[in-house]
């Protein structure tokens, strides 16, 4: 029982309740096999409907292939999508009581969402593994090697943990799964505002500001670059999309700064 | 006699503007059951929740097993059990799933957690449906299974915020059951109900709550005895209602209420009037009576008295706390 003051053994606590949690995950899924083959084919339907149907129509500014040029928008995409599934589990958990089944247990007290945004960062995975399968069947490709490439992955599993960590603070405020789920549609306006499926150049100026400093924009500007797809930002243009790669560091670290103490309160003091 | 493992003193608790606790204090000895009980909105699920170590008390403190709840947390969380509408499971895991996971959060290892697991579910006779996800489970099953996910530590106080609320009559005897073996294995139970017949039945201690504040507290027996005995009378013409009526609220001092077209009730004063005396006076104004009952007031009267009476004087109702 003293043990359980102890800091190391705290840590280690934390992180076994973590895992423990990661499995629930899985094992939610292994029950809904449904859920799996749903959360994988999406990324498939956006690669082939925007890929053809936008892409019969849209030119790209360099004259570039569309679906070329589409790729890093799309990955981007399910990037963001990410925080939602976390927010609606988080909600769940705590409309159903099961978070108070937790609160009252003598398990570490940070392992819920830690063990959460583990868990969706398995799933970001596998889903970043059908994206690429996707991408390549329909002509994409990285162009500049391995590093670039490389970094080009680290930095979508970075940014989406981060923002998984916003879908633990919402879920664990509204507290509500109908709410919740309500939230959801309103990430995708958030990502179409941005240059993932169209270049920025031709909108209004105040839209196109608003779109420029999108970290939706950053990251797709980032990954354009480390793959050496078409639709680099040329001449003069915002900070971020200038430099792509800090500016998503930045929102990634800014994220975890503001969400993660923000969670933890949230989920400590529950429904007191 | 052994110290009390449940003691709360002066709790109070706000919600914005809402009071939901106002001083309440309660006291549990080891092994017995205490039912609480209270309208909606009493603050019942509020006063678990404190002692659950879920929410801190504004005010007063409590103690489970002695030690504190807010600064001993980490202590008390090993010694509880937690069930009904405030705890839940994963609808989504099957029943073992569900269970080996809460072990392994409880810190078994995996396969004591998973020994554990079995041995509950085969208790509990949900061997059957143990590898089912719980969204098919019916309504007593999922309780049930609340309930013995609350147990895989052999918690020394299990908190049951009502249980049975929304369960069939034979799903409430199966979880009364189950409550009872855990008694009689030595577990304390604080058991919040709306109920009262679910008190009266595993009870030994009743605490009555309203407006955050115990207005009772005894056995059933000597609530019930706090308010007099009860005389239910049906008179054989409908026409004599009126100077039946007149017999009894002169003997009794207080007016009956009428049930039905020929049937009155009235509280007799606790000690003084005999059914003898009653007879006698239905004989003097002619009043020919079919039946004539006297009995004990059901926990259902004596809650309603007691919470009446408190209405009168309190205005201000709390809305109900999640």
């Amino acid at each position: 029982m003293t043990a359980v003051t102890s800091p190391l053994r705290r840590l280690g606590w934390t992180l076994t309740d973590g895992l423990t949690l990661v499995g629930r995950e899985l094992g939610r899924l292994r029950q809904e096999p449904g859920q799996i083959v749903a959360a994988l084919v999406f990324p498939v339907i956006m690669v082939v409907l925007f890929g053809y149907v936008f892409g019969s129509a849209i030119q790209v500014p360099d004259g570039g292939d569309y679906r070329e040029y589409l790729m890093p928008g799309l990955f981007t995409m399910v990037t963001f999508i990410a925080w939602s599934g976390v927010m609606t589990r988080m909600a769940g958990d705590a409309a159903r009581g099961v978070m108070d089944r937790f609160r009252s247990m003598p398990m570490a007290r940070l392992a819920v969402p830690f063990g959460q945004t583990g868990a969706d960062l398995l799933i970001g995975l596998l889903m970043l593994a059908v994206m690429v399968g996707a991408g390549l069947l329909v002509g994409w490709q990285p162009h500049r090697g391995l590093i670039p490439t490389a970094q080009a992955f680290v930095l979508i599993v970075v940014l989406r943990y981060a923002l998984s960590w916003v879908g633990v603070y919402v879920g664990l405020a509204v507290r509500n799964d109908q709410v919740a789920d309500a939230l959801v549609p309103l990430g995708l306006p958030f990502t179409m505002l941005s240059n993932a499926f169209v270049p920025t150049g031709g909108m209004p100026g105040w839209l196109r500001f608003l779109a420029d400093w999108n970290p939706v924009s950053a990251l797709t500007a980032a990954l354009r670059d480390l793959f050496g797809n078409p639709g680099a930002p040329s001449g003069a243009v915002a900070w971020p999309l200038a430099h792509p790669v800090t500016a998503v560091l930045l929102w990634s670290a800014a994220l975890l700064v503001i969400f993660v103490p923000l969670s933890f309160r949230a989920y400590l003091r529950g429904g007191r | 006699m052994t110290d009390p493992i449940v003691v709360a003193e002066g709790l109070h608790k706000s919600f914005g503007g809402t009071r939901a606790l106002r001083g309440l204090d309660l006291s549990v000895p080891r092994g017995t059951v205490c039912g609480v009980l209270g309208p909606n909105g009493a603050g019942k699920t509020t006063a678990v929740r404190i002692l659950a170590t879920l929410s801190d008390p504004d005010a007063g403190h409590a103690r489970i097993a002695g030690y504190d709840v807010v600064r001993e947390a980490g202590k008390v969380r090993e010694r509880i059990g937690l069930a009904g509408q405030s705890a839940a499971v994963d609808e989504k895991l099957t029943g073992r799933g569900n269970l080996r996971m809460f072990g392994r959060l409880y810190h078994l290892p995996r396969r004591q957690a998973h020994r554990r697991a079995d041995e509950l579910l085969d208790r509990f006779g949900l061997m059957d449906a143990a590898d089912r996800p719980v969204a098919g489970y019916s309504g007593g099953m999922r309780r049930r299974l609340d309930l013995i996910t609350s147990l895989i530590l052999r918690p020394e106080v299990l908190f049951l915020d009502e249980p049975t609320t929304g369960l069939d009559p034979r799903s409430r005897g199966e979880i009364w059951d189950s409550v009872r073996e855990l008694v009689a294995e030595g577990t304390t139970v604080l058991l919040t109900t709306q109920y009262l017949d679910e008190a009266d039945h595993l009870a030994d201690d009743i605490a009555v709550i309203d407006h955050g504040r115990v207005i009772a507290t005894g056995t059933p027996d000597e609530l019930k005895a706090t308010i007099g005995d009860r005389l239910d009378v049906t008179v054989e013409n409908p026409a004599a209602m009126p100077a039946a009526m007149t017999v009894l609220s002169t003997l009794a001092g207080t007016d009956p209420t009428q049930t039905g077209v020929d049937g009155l009730s009235v509280v007799l004063p606790a000690g003084g009037l005999r059914l003898a005396d009653i007879v006698r006076g239905f004989d003097h104004a002619g009043v020919a009576a079919a039946d004539l009952r006297l009995r004990r007031p059901t926990l259902d009267e004596v809650f309603l008295r007691l919470t009446d009476r408190l209405t009168d004087r309190v205005t201000d109702r709390e809305e109900p706390v999640r």
